[in-house]
């Protein structure tokens, strides 16, 4: 990462993606009058061509379409779920780092607990008790990835307490309140909205791998994982295409949002040694 | 260290304990009801007299705490229940599968460590060059991918364009005994696919180790010392550079828990993964406990493992924590 015109190229690549990404699909379900869901058994499982970039799926359906709509809704779980657990990890962070004693023994033992069963496990676990949907799937991907943001609130909030101006504010006489939101919360949010980046990446795969194995959003609202699953048959005839291209739509803005996300955390952690530390 | 071991085994009772209480509660609060799960497309028709005959049978009309504890001390005598889905007991299904998904996910971990270590060599060996820039940028797109699509792509590659290798399953759909060439013939493709989706990790760990040890003194001395470049990259910097990795190894194990949930059932590996998915799928609420319990159990294991390693690698880590 040496090199700064290296560093300028990933940037603007990332930019240049992630603006790609949300202008498709904001623009193209309202602009493009086309019907995503159109079957035409006549132009089934065709191959990638001018016509169709994509080619089309089993039933005929044009697949760089039904993409771009997979990615919408992939990435509004994602958005969705990555705020939900943000809040989340945030409030039980500042209160265990705030509050300190036993407070956050409790508190660090949960997310201890929590961190012991594995992410994917636990989200099943929750979508298959309450059956799949929209709601069950951002609540499993919330409930899963507070943890990290929780430990990284708290950790902030502890080293912020032993600084002179926050001792100062305490020894001025200010509320415990008001040292909360006037100077914790604030010095606290670009690393919690770091987190919150990083993980839209991460609830977007989550839920492309419970669509994937039937634990997801319902086939009507169909997300990248629902693609993927769905193309299972077609596969096994010899047609790639309907799984490759979903899989790419979901290595792409992964790729370009942990690349922008890179450059913020550069600038707000430049001490950072390692490329694996946050 | 025994010491150590022996805390951290007390340690995990309680949260093993919070674990069940917790899936328990979560089964609770959903609207799953077992009796209806029982009695499948009878309970349609059936009388409420039925049902609550039914509700009382299964011991579901009894207040969240004591059908806790029942399940609890069945579970300790080894009774964990019976599997509505695979219409036996849940603990022959386990000690039946967990067989296969340990082979698979060891056979992973190995091809993981070898091909991690030997690229994170490589490329940490002279970091910034095209070989570091090419590996690290597919670790990354890797990274991004998910398992199951990486499976799907490898059974369309290999199974059905080359045609060299089977596309799941454990034996061949004729055979009805279990050889082990047939095995290591299935065992291939999963084993590969979930070595490859954790490779990141373990590559990006050797790489930044090994380019780091490469700046530090030892290395300088023992090249100043005219030591083979060989000997230096082995002996000094790998030995330096795969220490992090390989204290951590134990703390991977939630990562390829989710990544044998993924690819087992892509492959239709008859390991414990691919049931816990099939019991989700069922609501099978009996199995699915008792996974997620198990899970639990070797994540904490893995933990442990992971300090024990790391107090073993470096002394200056006590064995108190």
């Amino acid at each position: 990462m040496a090199d700064p015109r290296t560093h300028r190229l990933r940037l603007w690549t990332s930019a240049l993606v992630v603006g790609a990404v949300v202008l498709a699909v904001l623009l193209v379900p309202p602009l493009v009058q086309l019907d995503e869901q159109a079957v035409d058994l006549s132009q089934k499982l065709l191959p990638p061509s001018w016509e169709h970039p994509f080619g089309t799926d089993d039933v005929g359906r044009d697949l760089l379409l039904r993409c771009v709509y997979g990615l919408r809704i992939s990435l509004l779980v994602g958005l969705v779920a990555a705020l939900v657990a943000t809040v989340l990890g945030t409030a039980v962070g500042a209160a265990a780092g705030a509050l300190g004693g036993w407070t956050d023994r409790t508190l660090m033992r949960l997310v201890d607990a929590f961190s012991s069963v594995p992410h994917l496990l636990l989200g099943i676990f929750v979508v298959a008790l309450f059956r799949p949907g929209v709601w069950p799937v951002i609540a499993s991907v919330a409930v899963t990835h507070w943890l990290s943001t929780a430990r990284i609130v708290r950790s902030e909030v502890l080293s912020l307490r032993t600084r002179p101006h926050i001792e100062a504010a305490i020894s001025g006489g200010a509320s415990r309140r008001r040292v909360a939101t006037r100077h914790l919360l604030p010095a606290v949010l670009p690393q919690a909205g770091l987190a919150a980046v990083l993980m839209v990446p991460h609830a977007m795969w989550h839920e492309s791998a419970l669509s994937f194995l039937g634990l997801g959003l319902p086939s009507h609202q169909a997300s990248l994982g629902n693609l993927v699953q769905s193309a299972r048959s077609s596969l096994l005839s010899g047609a790639w295409w309907p799984t490759l291209f979903p899989g790419l739509f979901l290595i792409l803005p992964t790729l370009a949002i942990a690349g922008l996300a890179g450059t913020w955390r550069d600038r707000l952690n430049p001490r950072r040694r390692s490329e694996l530390m946050l | 260290m025994a010491r150590m071991t022996g805390r951290r085994a007390l340690a995990a009772v309680p949260v093993l304990l919070g674990v069940t209480l917790a899936v328990f509660a979560v089964a609770e609060a959903s609207p799953f009801d077992p009796v209806k799960a029982y009695a499948g497309t009878a309970g349609l028709t059936a009388s409420q007299e039925n049902l609550d005959q039914l509700r009382h049978n299964l011991g579901v009309d009894q207040p969240l705490l004591t059908r806790w504890w029942e399940w609890l001390t069945a579970a300790v005598t080894g009774d964990l229940g019976d599997s509505a889905v695979m219409r036996r007991p849940v603990a022959d299904v386990i000690t039946e599968r967990l067989g296969w998904s340990v082979l698979l996910a060891a056979t992973a971990f190995l091809v993981a460590i070898a091909l991690g270590t030997l690229l994170g060599v490589l490329a940490g060996r002279r970091r910034g060059g095209l070989l570091d820039r090419t590996v690290s940028a597919l670790a990354y797109t890797l990274e991004a991918a998910p398992a199951f699509w990486l499976g799907l792509l490898a059974i369309w590659f290999f199974a059905l364009r080359l045609g060299v290798l089977p596309a799941g399953g454990l034996t061949d759909t004729a055979s009805d005994t279990v050889t082990p060439d047939q095995v290591a013939r299935h065992l291939v493709l999963p084993a590969l696919v979930l070595g490859v989706s954790q490779l990141p990790w373990f590559f990006l760990y050797v790489r930044q180790g090994v380019g780091d040890a490469l700046d530090e003194d030892p290395v300088r001395g023992a090249r100043a010392r005219g030591l083979a470049e060989r000997t230096v990259l082995t002996g000094h910097a790998l030995r330096a550079g795969m220490l992090p990795m390989l204290t951590l190894i134990g703390s991977r194990v939630p990562e390829l828990i989710t990544g044998a949930l993924l690819v087992e059932t892509v492959f239709s590996w008859p390991g414990i993964a691919a049931a816990t998915v099939q019991a989700a799928t069922a609501v099978d609420f009996p199995l699915l406990a008792a996974l997620t319990v198990l899970a639990t159990a070797a994540v904490l294991l893995g933990n442990l493992l992971s300090d024990l390693l790391y107090g073993l690698a470096d002394p200056r880590v006590g064995f108190d924590g």
